[in-house]
């Protein structure tokens, strides 16, 4: 019988997995299983440095391309999983081949939810989820490029700000009243709006798509109020869908996403899920969350890496995720939630807010200041009760508050 | 050489835990005093174009305000994801109430 860890998706997490694994001591063969051509890389360089042409591909890696040979970790890529069969433990991928597993880790990810709109199959709609996608982009992207972008979420406000570094023209198309709303409060969302307007973006918010259309000169969006939008690209952003069609299929329990529990765990003793497609429990805020970011893509991986390995601790992490666009970084912690109150702290352009639910801190966010960003997930770890009058004074560090919680 | 140093900031002006910044040349050096020592490093991270000096210091260790990438100051030593370059660290030296340190 063989003691082989195999691993289904060779991203961020798949990639982190391995490399846990290997550094943990574990000597069983490992392999890496990716649907892309790329070895495991990084994604949020794809919306933002990447695209703008600031760096090469290379930077996005996470190892060095020799490291998986070198930790005798096989990186087998282009290679698609096609079906999994949990009885006989046996992973089949569409090119034919079948690999037996001992452990199987699924690290399959996400891919964009698409636009399904008369029209929308167009050459012009482009979506980003990966290298590929990115250069893409930047290859009809220039100083002279009318750039539609549909979704105001973070995918779509980077493109934005990249776009326009990039110097073309730039509309964005939101359905919901606000930027951003799955991230930040209305407050926020209006302080971002402001800020692409200010950049130079065309903000539309409330408005929806009905059609996209091919002209001679370009793409035409029509809207539901009438107007329309002609674009050399469209760029969409409007969430991901999760990669869990070969857990589901296998009979494992997928409820957007493999549910697993808080050492990553499914039903099956012998298969873990990890990353974007981990609908994980998470002691932090007590209940399963599926969580699209870096931080849980590398230390959720981590985690469960080391209780395969034999370790015994849980994923306990603050959920957090940034967004860098123009010279503004945002970074938000703890998931949005019904609050009772928000405090503010700083000024209008560098600033801090503390969510509070029931006198207790469930979250926050930070505009250009990072620095509060600790102390802000130390005390929503503790659920910490503080005062708001204190919280709001600016003469008290965040971190002292933090500290004395 | 005696040219190498660099008057960076002055010691009474440092306060603990806290880190000042300056300019010398086309580098830019963070000065940061942790138990009563003055420490210095290049200020911008190896990571992507932030200034260490506007992170968050604790227990030794320097997180970058932008994607909490995390370096030890005394040795420069990254410590792990998204950060796997080194920052570099400056020597330091006081003289009466000058910060000098040495680049390069």
């Amino acid at each position: 019988m063989t003691d082989a860890i195999v691993i289904v998706g060779a991203g961020h997490a798949g990639g982190r997995t391995a490399e846990t694994l290997r550094a943990a001591g574990v000597t069983a063969p490992i392999q890496l299983i990716g649907a892309e051509s790329y070895p495991p890389y990084e994604r949020p360089p794809l919306s933002k440095d990447l695209l703008t042409g600031k760096i090469a591909v290379e930077k996005t890696y996470i190892q060095p391309a020799a490291y998986w040979a070198e930790h005798d970790i096989a990186l087998v890529l282009d290679a698609p999983a096609a079906a999994l069969d949990r009885a006989a433990k046996q992973v089949r991928l569409s090119d034919g081949r079948v690999l037996d597993y001992a452990t199987l880790v699924l690290a399959t990810g996400g891919r964009p939810r698409r636009l399904s709109l008369p029209g929308s199959d167009s050459g012009r709609v482009r979506y980003l989820r990966d290298i590929e996608d990115t250069r893409a982009i930047r290859a009809a992207l220039g100083p002279d490029a009318r750039l539609a972008i549909v979704g105001a979420g973070v995918i779509g406000l980077e493109v934005a700000a990249s776009a326009r570094a990039l110097g073309a023209a730039v509309t964005v198309l939101e359905v919901a009243p606000m930027p951003l709303g799955r991230v930040v409060d209305r407050a926020l969302g209006e302080w971002f709006m402001a800020l692409h307007r200010g950049h130079g973006v065309d903000m539309r918010m409330g408005v929806s798509v009905q059609a996209i259309r091919d002209g001679a000169g370009g793409a035409v969006l029509e809207l539901a109020d009438g107007a329309t939008v002609a674009a050399d690209l469209v760029v969409v952003g409007i969430g991901i869908v999760p990669n869990a069609e070969l857990a589901r299929d296998a009979g494992l329990t997928v409820d957007d996403g493999i549910v697993v529990d808080q050492f990553g765990r499914t039903a099956d003793p012998a298969i873990f899920a990890v990353g974007d497609v981990a609908r994980a429990f998470h002691p932090t805020v007590g209940r399963h969350v599926r969580l699209e970011a870096w931080r849980n893509a590398d230390n959720q991986s981590r985690a469960v890496a080391r209780v395969i390995a034999g370790g015994s601790e849980p994923y306990v992490e603050v959920p957090w995720m940034w967004s860098d666009q123009y010279d503004i970084n945002l970074q938000v912690a703890g998931l949005p939630s019904a609050v009772d109150a928000s405090v503010r702290r700083g000024t209008d352009d560098k600033f801090t807010v503390i969510q509070l639910k029931d006198g207790a801190v469930v979250g926050g966010v930070t505009v250009n200041q990072g620095r509060d960003m600790r102390p802000l997930q130390q005390l929503i770890a503790k659920a910490a009760q503080v005062d708001a009058e204190r919280l709001a004074d600016p003469a008290v560090p965040l971190a002292q508050i933090a500290k004395g919680a | 050489m005696a040219e190498d140093w660099h008057k960076v900031a002055r010691r009474s002006e440092l306060a603990e835990g806290e880190i000042a910044s300056a300019t010398v040349g086309d580098k830019q050096v963070a000065i940061y005093l942790i138990d009563g020592e003055v420490h210095a490093t290049d200020n911008i991270c190896t990571h992507a174009f932030a200034c260490l000096s506007d992170g968050y210091l604790e227990n030794g260790i320097i997180e970058c305000p932008l994607h909490a990438g995390r370096f030890e100051v005394k040795t420069g030593k990254a410590l792990g994801a998204p950060v796997n370059v080194d920052i570099a660290v400056y020597a330091v030296k006081l003289v009466g109430d000058d910060v000098l340190v040495k680049l390069g």
